[in-house]
């Protein structure tokens, strides 16, 4: 009965046209929510999946375009929980527009965009911004976090209800934790109220210091200041006792090392309704990686340890880690091309999410589902999205993907429009063929990739 | 007419009225009786009677107040009490020891009726081991508000006829409310449902075992209820700390006419006061039909006199 405040905008489909009808064949379809993986086809109508199953292999229905699948596989658009994009206030690192390019490009047809922009998503009229600016120039489906606390200060909390009705997905405070454990105490009781969803960053910033990567036996080699685990681990332990308190929705943004790994566990074996994001960095990386200090592999948490890179991959198999993220954060080369030390965090990760993510497959270390359950109905279950899923009625939100082919990635072809991507002339094997949001196709690889 | 027969027929058996604990429903209802005597007495040309004659009142507040202030004033001059209004800046007292040694002061100079007002909960109970004359605690922190609860009560009795029976929503910054626990323990006492409605931010810990059912939603909480009792949210708690913004207050939590219609047809709004119109009720609603707001003023005046009547019988009177 309360009544949104903006008034409710029909939101228009990216490049729907009504009565669009397409039949998928010939495709290995997998649904990592239903555990699914067979061959057969799929048909898309009205920019819903209408049909699926081995009967639409062959033949499609009449009038239907039909795309040959080739024995690809069909499985669900990804779902990246963490995009940094640049607008407002650095669009010349990113827009909402050329973020969308490129997460088509990765197969990405939701990103939920962070609030940690100028000015921060913290009010309404902004999240109204983002959204009408992804609605006019995006073209994947964007949804905005808001901001948690005013400014992402971590003080006051934010009108999480409003901003809710408004559109927001979830709440955060960026990439900086909230200090005050009095401050999150309240703001996820609050947040449980309204059925909000709270996405943490971990790093308690007084012990992380001026740490500027991992703290190890590396940032000593390399005369860096480190960045214990600990800062994490205690951030998440604190949290894990708030979300005990308050009963509230908790998932942390990333985790990245093991100790966080048996926190998170013990908490769920607990019964707590709490989750956690891993980037695709930090299941394919290491601090090892950094190398000649190479800034591109500057990132916020720091690439840990090979041993905390491996339990990563085993939280994700075991399912004590719920998400992959790409943790996208466009950084221009003013802000990279620096010592080590003063280079600003972030690289970017929505062309090479899925292919990266697939050297874990390739390695043998995870089935193909488990895979992309984590960049698919598993975040669309925490975001209480509808997409992310081959299901009757959902959104044709929809990938092809050939597992195997190997490819160069080469900083010039990606659509992103700052370049500092970790897996810089890196080979990976797999990637998009087609990309489809809404029943259109938005994507689609061409011969000179 | 005068209420001085109806002691006859109710005797108070307490000093003191330091809260609603600790009272039993008849001594509840007794205390009503009398008031509904006061409320005929307050409204005749001729308002004074004189069975607190020769008594002096002292209104010690540690915590500043116009309205209850003034209403017990009133309340003590109706009943011919001679009354003296003490503020005292909270800057001035910080220490429990200084609230006793203000206390023996006013003690020494005789006073029959001490009523105190204190920032801080328990802090009138600790005054009233030290004097030798009645104490009422006029509200102390966020423990009790006793006459607030009793004149909610009386307006609901005088209106529906009885309290057993009613579902009674209480709504908003429960967690600060000396208001709320009050009529919790009273409604319960009386035989009625409570309900809570507030964010959880401004819930106190373990509401459920107050003896309430807690409600995060009005929607949910209003729905069917008989009584709204909407409560004063301090501005300084609206700006992040506890709720967001005064925004998203109202528009959640704030009393308009949509959410009323979710109550009884029948149902009344009540405000303890001072409102902030626009941030917990709509200014519509305050001055709705269904408002009772101003009679809960007058019943204030009047279960004043009631309970400093009941309490005068325990007064010495050698």
């Amino acid at each position: 009965m309360t009544k949104p405040l903006l008034a409710e905008r029909k939101k228009k489909k990216i490049g729907s046209k009504p009565g669009n009808k397409i039949a998928l064949i010939n495709a290995r379809l997998i649904d990592p929510a239903s555990g699914m993986d067979e061959v057969g086809g799929l048909t898309i109508k009205k920019g819903k999946i209408a049909e699926l199953g081995p009967e639409l292999r062959r033949n499609a229905p009449e009038g239907y375009d039909v795309i040959d699948c080739g024995g690809h596989i069909l499985c669900p658009g990804l779902i990246d929980m963490l995009v940094h994009t640049g607008e407002p206030g650095f669009e010349h690192r990113e827009t909402l527009a050329t973020a969308s390019r490129a997460a088509a490009v990765g197969g990405v047809t939701t990103i939920i965009c962070m609030p940690d922009t100028d000015p921060v998503i913290d009010d309404m009229a902004l999240v109204d911004f983002i959204e009408r600016r992804a609605r006019d120039t995006a073209i994947v489906n964007v949804h905005p976090m808001a901001a948690m606390t005013r400014g992402l200060e971590g003080e006051e909390m934010t009108e999480i209800g409003l901003l809710k009705e408004a559109g927001a997905v979830a709440f955060t405070n960026g990439a900086d934790s909230i200090a005050s454990a009095r401050v999150m105490r309240r703001t996820l009781d609050y947040a449980k109220d309204f059925d909000a969803l709270i996405v943490h960053s971990l790093e308690d910033a007084d012990l992380a210091g001026s740490g500027v990567m991992n703290e190890g036996e590396v940032s000593s080699r390399l005369g860096l200041s480190g960045i214990a685990a600990a800062a994490e681990i205690i951030m998440l332990q604190r949290d894990m006792e708030l979300a005990q308190l308050t009963g509230a929705q908790y998932h942390a943004a990333q985790i990245s090392t093991a100790g966080s790994l048996r926190v998170m566990r013990r908490a769920k074996a607990h019964g707590l309704k709490v989750s956690c994001g891993v980037s695709v960095n930090h299941l394919t990386l290491n601090e090892n990686d950094i190398g000649p200090y190479r800034t591109f592999l500057k990132v916020r948490p720091p690439l840990r340890s090979e041993e905390d890179r491996m339990a990563m991959v085993e939280g994700l198999v075991s399912g004590d880690i719920d998400v992959i993220v790409s943790g996208h954060n466009p950084k221009d080369a003013d802000v990279k091309r620096r010592p080590f030390a003063e280079a600003e965090d972030g690289a970017i990760g929505l062309e090479t999410l899925l292919p990266a993510a697939l050297r874990l497959y390739h390695a043998g270390q995870i089935e193909l589902p488990a895979l992309l359950r984590a960049m698919t109905s598993a975040p669309a279950d925490l975001l209480k999205l509808p997409a992310g899923r081959l299901q009757k009625g959902a959104p044709a939100d929809l990938i092809l993907v050939d597992l195997d082919t190997p490819w160069v990635v080469d900083p010039d072809l990606l659509q992103s429009k700052s370049k500092n991507t970790p897996f810089d002339e890196s080979q990976l094997q797999g990637r998009v063929l087609h990309t489809i949001v809404n029943g259109n196709t938005v994507y689609t690889l061409s011969d000179d990739h | 007419m005068s209420i001085a027969a109806a002691p006859t027929s109710f005797f108070y058996p307490h000093r003191h009225l330091l809260g609603i604990e600790g009272l039993t429903p008849a001594e509840i209802e007794g205390l009503l009786d009398l008031a509904d005597d006061a409320v005929e007495l307050s409204r005749q040309v001729s308002k004074k009677q004189d069975s607190l004659r020769g008594r002096t009142q002292i209104n010690l507040f540690f915590e500043a107040s116009t309205r209850t202030q003034s209403s017990f004033e009133l309340a003590g001059k109706r009943l011919g009490a001679d009354v003296m209004n003490m503020s005292v800046g909270s800057s001035s007292i910080k220490k429990g020891e200084t609230v006793i040694d203000t206390a023996m002061t006013l003690n020494a100079m005789r006073p029959d009726i001490l009523v105190v007002r204190h920032f801080a909960a328990g802090a009138v109970e600790l005054l009233s081991q030290k004097v030798s004359c009645s104490v009422i605690n006029a509200g102390d922190g966020s423990h009790e508000h006793p006459t607030q609860a009793l004149l909610d009560a009386l307006t609901i009795r005088r209106n529906k006829g009885q309290i057993a029976g009613l579902t009674i929503a209480i709504c908003g910054d429960v967690l600060h409310s000396r208001v709320a626990r009050s009529n919790i323990i009273l409604l319960n006492a009386l035989g009625a449902r409570v309900r809570i409605i507030a964010p959880s931010t401004l819930l106190p810990p373990f509401a459920d075992r107050l003896g309430a059912e807690i409600f995060t939603s009005m929607e949910k909480g209003l729905e069917g209820v008989d009584i709204i009792m909407m409560l004063r949210l301090q501005l300084e708690r609206m700006s992040g700390s506890f709720v967001p913004s005064v925004r998203e207050y109202f528009h959640f939590f704030g009393l308009d006419h949509e959410k009323l219609a979710l109550a009884k047809p029948d149902a009344l709004v009540m405000h303890p006061g001072p409102m902030n119109r626009g941030v917990e009720i709509d200014s519509a609603v305050a001055d709705d039909n269904r408002s009772v707001i101003s009679e809960q003023v007058e019943m204030g005046v009047a279960v004043r006199m009631a309970v400093m009547q009941a309490l005068a019988q325990q007064l010495p009177n050698q």
